[in-house]
């Protein structure tokens, strides 16, 4: 991953196609995300978003925060909608109708969205070849009706459908792994990306338009009311996903894993798990055992980069 | 299209109730949800834009003297620019009346 610490004005595009005043929690990654993501769009971009937190705080009629082009889709039909712009464009191109001035579509979900409701539509949009990025948000619930578990909770989360109790550990299931799901379409382009690597977060988002054929981006955001973290520590949260393994950067193009970030040494996931009130009821135990599992996971995705 | 949902009636709504007017939130003045707000000591700012780029929110922009500073007009006081400022410039402060 480049480092561009140094300074930072000159390397960022600086139109903002998500505005201000949205209605986002206080200290919301995923925001940050959406906003990160919309810099890195080519000129002429059409968004299609899914039902969810970014659709909820960012469209309060009358109002809207957007200044690209956006239609909002439900739950399931995500994929679907963004491929038939995508096929509308390039019929009207061929009736000549409108100019084919290389417009980009770009379809957006939560991780409800995508992994549980959306799957399908998702799934047949990679398979037929559209030329979209879809990118998920993943913040790891259901966050805008209340914090509810989907499938890419991760294991161990107190959720609200999934309480930690005398009797239950909170969510029993691990997280989906949908950068998976989508590499198996073998489309040109997957990759897990971050709001706290903002550079390599828009760096992936514009090869994932540039490519040709479908593309998928995961994105981890942090969400300080459903995770039970402080606003101020959502940017650290981020990095500690990362550096601990939890959620580790990758791209694979073609088939090729490449990993982003190379960490000598992963951090404990205590420091990521500690900051976090979802995880506050964890034995000594259950953290072990997602140590294991997420070092595995982890050594895993490291061996396919070869 | 009106941007003030108090003086909207259902006669000015666009047919299939779509926008007209892209961007329009910013007129909405989320500062007003903050409890504290960043306060800042330019003598240790490198300028380096890091509040900029990870701020939610998108309010910081330049001053004239090419310091970055918070518009209170949007900034919900999360204390991520203090949090992540590498030199320590911006603090938090709590809101007085």
């Amino acid at each position: 991953m480049q480092n561009y610490t140094v300074f930072v004005p000159r390397l960022v595009p600086k139109k903002e196609p998500f505005a201000p005043g949205h209605r986002a929690c206080i200290g919301c990654g995923e925001a940050l995300a959406v906003r990160l993501a919309c810099k890195a769009f080519p000129p002429n971009t059409i968004v299609a978003n899914a039902t969810g937190c970014m659709e909820v705080i960012s469209s309060q009629y009358p109002m809207t925060a957007w200044r690209v082009p956006w239609i909002h889709v439900l739950f399931e039909n995500t994929a679907a909608i963004a491929s038939g712009i995508e096929a509308a464009l390039k019929a009207m191109a061929r009736k000549g109708l409108r100019p084919d001035d290389g417009t980009k579509v770009v379809a957006m979900g939560g991780d409800g969205g995508t992994s549980d409701i959306g799957l399908q539509a998702l799934s047949g949009a990679l398979e037929r070849g559209h030329d979209l990025l879809y990118i998920c948000f993943d913040n790891e619930a259901y966050m805008n009706t209340g914090i509810q578990r989907s499938s890419a909770t991760p294991f161990g989360a107190s959720t609200t459908t999934s309480p930690s109790g005398i009797k239950s550990i909170g969510q029993k299931t691990w997280k989906k792994n949908m950068a998976a799901i989508a590499a198996a379409h073998d489309i040109p382009y997957v990759a897990t990306a971050s709001h706290s690597y903002p550079h390599d977060l828009m760096a992936k988002v514009a090869k994932g338009i540039a490519v040709p054929g479908p593309a998928y981006i995961h994105i981890l955001s942090v969400c300080p009311t459903g995770w039970r973290s402080a606003p101020d520590l959502s940017i650290r949260l981020g990095r500690l996903a990362v550096e601990t393994g939890v959620f580790p950067l990758y791209e694979i193009e073609d088939g090729e894993y490449k990993m982003s970030l190379e960490l000598p040494k992963l951090r404990p996931v205590e420091d990521y798990l500690n900051l976090q009130g979802r995880f506050r009821h964890l034995s000594e135990d259950t953290i072990k055992e997602i140590q294991e599992r997420v070092v595995a996971e982890y050594e895993r995705i490291k061996e396919k980069t070869g | 299209m009106s941007t003030s949902d108090e003086e909207l009636t259902w006669r000015e709504i666009e047919v299939g109730a779509i926008f007209t007017v892209p961007g329009t939130t910013a007129d909405y003045q989320t500062g007003d949800w903050r409890s504290q707000a960043p306060s800042y000591n330019f003598d240790r700012c490198i300028k380096c834009g890091i509040c900029q780029l990870y701020c939610p929110e998108g309010c910081v922009g330049q001053d004239e003297d090419g310091y970055f500073i918070a518009d209170l007009y949007w900034c919900k006081g999360c204390g991520i620019c203090a949090r992540e400022c590498p030199t320590g410039v911006i603090t938090m402060v709590e809101e007085t009346e």
